[in-house]
């Protein structure tokens, strides 16, 4: 793993270009910087350096010295110091700068070198690229085209091995075109602790296979297939759906914990294929969770809700708002919203609640942590509802309190924002006590004992922004258009703070981004545009008296010992 | 405006009679009734097609029968009207042609939109898909005209192939250095 950069820096000479780099950065890293491509497979940059492919030869030199005097020898051609190149190629992987490094990428031994690579890479490497997944987005594909040779000189047979053998649950492995890299290994066995690959026999009769008895079903086993540089680690669920060159990639946060992992949607034609996770080295590196993959079936699942419902009948959004007005009037409402919703949204439910004067709850999602990317927190945005000033305590997982009020009386409308009143406690007698306004994605039992529904939007089909447990706020854009039936949930919740009697807010993003940054302190000077794609870090000390349920997580460290807060 | 009259000739008598107009009428007549014909009892009759002519592109099959379409989608990706529309499928684990592992589920090729460019043949790695000699192509109905999966097999037919690439992977995966 590539130690965090650190002040001191060296200067190298890449292809005849001075930068100044970390010490301790590989030349792989250095050349990415000055834009020069040292082509790699088993080097990754969170993984340990194996140096096992060979594809990242270089040329390195060092300036010379006389080794008695250490003076630097001149050359007297150029007047500068001399070079003393190494008479064979190194790898770029475990080459770690040093003062005054050169280094060559493009000479003809290296051309060479790279091609003997590929050629012996591709001997017995499948032509498999017209039924293989990875075709578009494979290493061996591309560096064939740019550093190969372009043409074959294997007369003899290629090696047969088995085509589909199954690693886990979710993992297909083709033994065929495995490159031998061992990045999968690498990776189960240092970021997801669970050391259950490895490869047996020798030469061209390598393979890569589980250890006895065991499976490759942790819950980050996907990984191995984002960072396998060839075809040969399959995803189940999207092997064989559609080649990876029609599908439009939208940015996205992963909505299953706090933690916010960075994720990319995959989509063709308003249908999501898959979810892998983005690069950020401050929240998730370049890893996300299976069970974060498959949220995209939320999106055309059977009980997602398509048609506005006022008493059951079929309404718009207009006749829902006049029937949550005259709801309003009657008075005694509560909100519900929700740590899933954007904090767009809980500002929104906040003028809401204002408007009504009605108190706010919040439901509680706890879980167990499991240290790497999924938090004990399965709210995505528990901290937006802080932050917007929606809540300033942390909720329960129960609605205990707003049960009671119920039983007493004193709320007759519950305005529900995507959380299921049933499932945080409320019992159907006092559910039926009640008129429900509810606002969600799919049928639950809220849905169904609620006076007005009004279906909204999945995190795939609206944009927003979250705010994660280590306060950072990143944002998330729109994949595919949202289902017919379903509304805008800022466009919803802004008919029902017209139809409270609130000032009408225009349900567009850099509108109430305006507003956002003229209500809260917190995001003062911020726009919706200007938040970078990594997020932007926020100062969570007014909140760090909070008790937050939060273990450790890959890039986070909960700030819980007492001793540290008084330090 | 100056008035020009114009006088019409007196016919002669042979004009008056219309004979020589009839006979050399007649003559052209008779003419094209002895010449070679150069027109064609279409649709009964049709035009010897050309070698290189690219008429409907159509799937084929290779001698054994098997689907040579893979479902790579590479047509469908250089096609420039976007005709065609593939869903790729996995092949089941026990078909005989299992090793080939993936075979379109559907394929449509929607007539109204291809231009006989000739691209998709072009691009394909598999040699599954041609521009044969079919040429028309008709229909009441838009649906009509979006060729699916067997008519295009329907159409195509089977061609001889060069190569047996997957029958030589089986042979090789059954005899081979497989361990
Ligand atoms: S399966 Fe992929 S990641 Fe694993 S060793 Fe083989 S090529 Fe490398
Ligand atoms: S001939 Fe051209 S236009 Fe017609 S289907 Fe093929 S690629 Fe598309
Ligand atoms: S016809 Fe050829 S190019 Fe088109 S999907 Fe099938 S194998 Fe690929
Ligand atoms: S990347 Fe350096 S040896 Fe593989």
């Amino acid at each position: 793993m590539i130690a965090p950069a650190q002040p001191d820096l060296v200067t190298v000479n890449i292809d005849g270009k001075e930068i100044a780099v970390p010490r301790g950065t590989n030349v792989i890293e250095a050349a990415r910087l000055v834009a020069i491509d040292v082509p790699h497979y088993c080097y990754h940059p969170k993984l340990s350096v194996v140096g096992n492919c060979r594809m990242c030869l270089i040329e390195m030199g060092l300036p010379a010295v006389d080794p008695a005097t250490k003076a630097p020898i001149m050359d007297p051609a150029s007047g500068k110091q001399k070079i003393n190149w190494m008479p064979r190629p190194q790898i770029g992987c475990a080459t770690n700068v040093s003062p005054g490094l050169h280094v060559r990428t493009t000479t003809p031994q290296i051309k060479d070198c790279r091609e003997g690579v590929m050629e012996f890479l591709l001997i017995n490497h499948p032509l498999d690229c017209p039924i293989c997944d990875q075709a578009g987005e494979c290493k061996l594909q591309e560096q064939a085209t740019q550093y190969g040779r372009g043409y074959s000189r294997f007369v003899e047979q290629k090696n047969v091995k088995p085509k589909r053998t199954p690693l886990g649950p979710r993992v297909m492995l083709d033994d065929e075109r495995c490159i031998l890299c061992s990045r999968c290994i690498r990776f189960c066995k240092e970021v997801a602790k669970d050391d259950v690959l490895g490869f047996i026999d020798r030469g061209s009769f390598s393979t890569l296979t589980c250890y006895p008895g065991k499976q490759l079903e942790n819950n980050y086993s996907l990984n191995t297939v984002d960072i396998c540089p060839v075809g040969a680690l399959t995803s189940t669920d999207f092997r064989f759906k559609m080649r990876v060159w029609f599908l439009k990639q939208t940015n996205s946060i992963d909505t299953e914990s706090s933690v916010g992992a960075n994720t990319v949607v995959w989509s063709r034609e308003g249908v999501i294929y898959r979810i892998t996770p983005r690069r950020n080295d401050a929240v998730n590196d370049t890893w996300m969770a299976d069970s974060g993959r498959l949220l995209y079936k939320q999106v055309a699942a059977p009980d997602r809700l398509s048609a506005i419902t006022v008493q059951g009948a079929a309404g718009t959004l207009a006749s829902a708002a006049a029937a949550a007005s005259t709801l309003f009037q009657a008075g005694a409402v509560a909100v519900v919203g929700s740590g899933r919703s954007t904090v767009e949204e809980q500002f929104l439910t906040k003028q809401l609640a204002a408007t009504l004067g009605a108190r706010v709850s919040l439901v509680s999602r706890v879980g167990q942590g499991d240290k790497i990317l999924i938090s004990a927190d399965r709210n995505p945005n528990l901290r937006g509802a802080l932050v917007t000033g929606l809540i300033d305590t942390l909720p329960s997982a129960q609605l205990a309190a707003l049960g009671a009020a119920i039983e007493a009386g004193q709320v007759k409308t519950v305005v529900a924002i995507g959380e299921d009143l049933a499932a945080a406690g409320l019992t159907a007698a006092q559910l039926a006590k009640v008129s429900i306004v509810y606002l969600g994605t799919h049928a639950n039992a809220t849905s169904v004992a609620a006076k007005i529904v009004v279906p909204t939007l999945t995190v795939f089909e609206k944009a927003g922004t979250f705010i994660n447990q280590q306060f950072r706020i990143q944002k998330f854009a729109r994949a595919v258009p949202g289902p017919a039936g379903a509304s805008d949930d800022l466009a919803a919740l802004s008919a029902l703070i017209a139809a409270a009697g609130g000032a009408a807010i225009a349900a567009d993003l850099p509108a109430i981004w305006a507003q956002l940054a003229a209500e809260v302190p917190a995001l003062a000077t911020m726009t919706y545009r200007n938040i970078p794609d990594t997020g932007l870090l926020l100062d969570g000390t007014p909140w760090s008296a909070l008790p937050f349920v939060e273990g450790e997580t890959l890039h986070y460290k909960p700030a819980a010992a007492p001793a540290l807060a008084t330090a | 405006m100056a008035v020009i009259p114009v006088d019409r000739k007196p016919l002669s008598f042979a004009e008056r009679t219309y004979m020589p107009q009839i006979l050399s009428g007649m003559k052209i007549t008779f003419k094209h009734l002895m010449a070679p014909k150069v027109t064609m009892e279409y649709p009964e009759e049709r035009p010897a097609i050309p070698a290189g002519y690219r008429g409907v592109p159509t799937l084929v099959k290779d001698p054994n029968g098997r689907e040579k379409c893979v479902s790579c989608q590479l047509c469908e990706f250089v096609c420039p009207p976007k005709a065609i529309r593939i869903t790729p499928g996995e092949i089941p684990p026990d078909a005989p042609t299992r090793h080939v592992e993936k075979a379109p589920q559907a394929f449509d090729i929607d007539m109204l939109r291809c231009i006989y460019c000739g691209l998709c043949q072009e691009v394909c790695p598999e040699e599954a898909i041609f521009l044969q000699q079919q040429y028309t192509m008709t229909g009441y109905s838009r649906e009509e005209m979006v060729n699916h999966k067997d008519r295009l097999y329907e159409l195509g037919g089977t061609l001889p192939d060069e190569h047996y690439k997957w029958d030589k992977k089986k042979a090789a995966e059954e005899h081979g250095n497989a361990h």
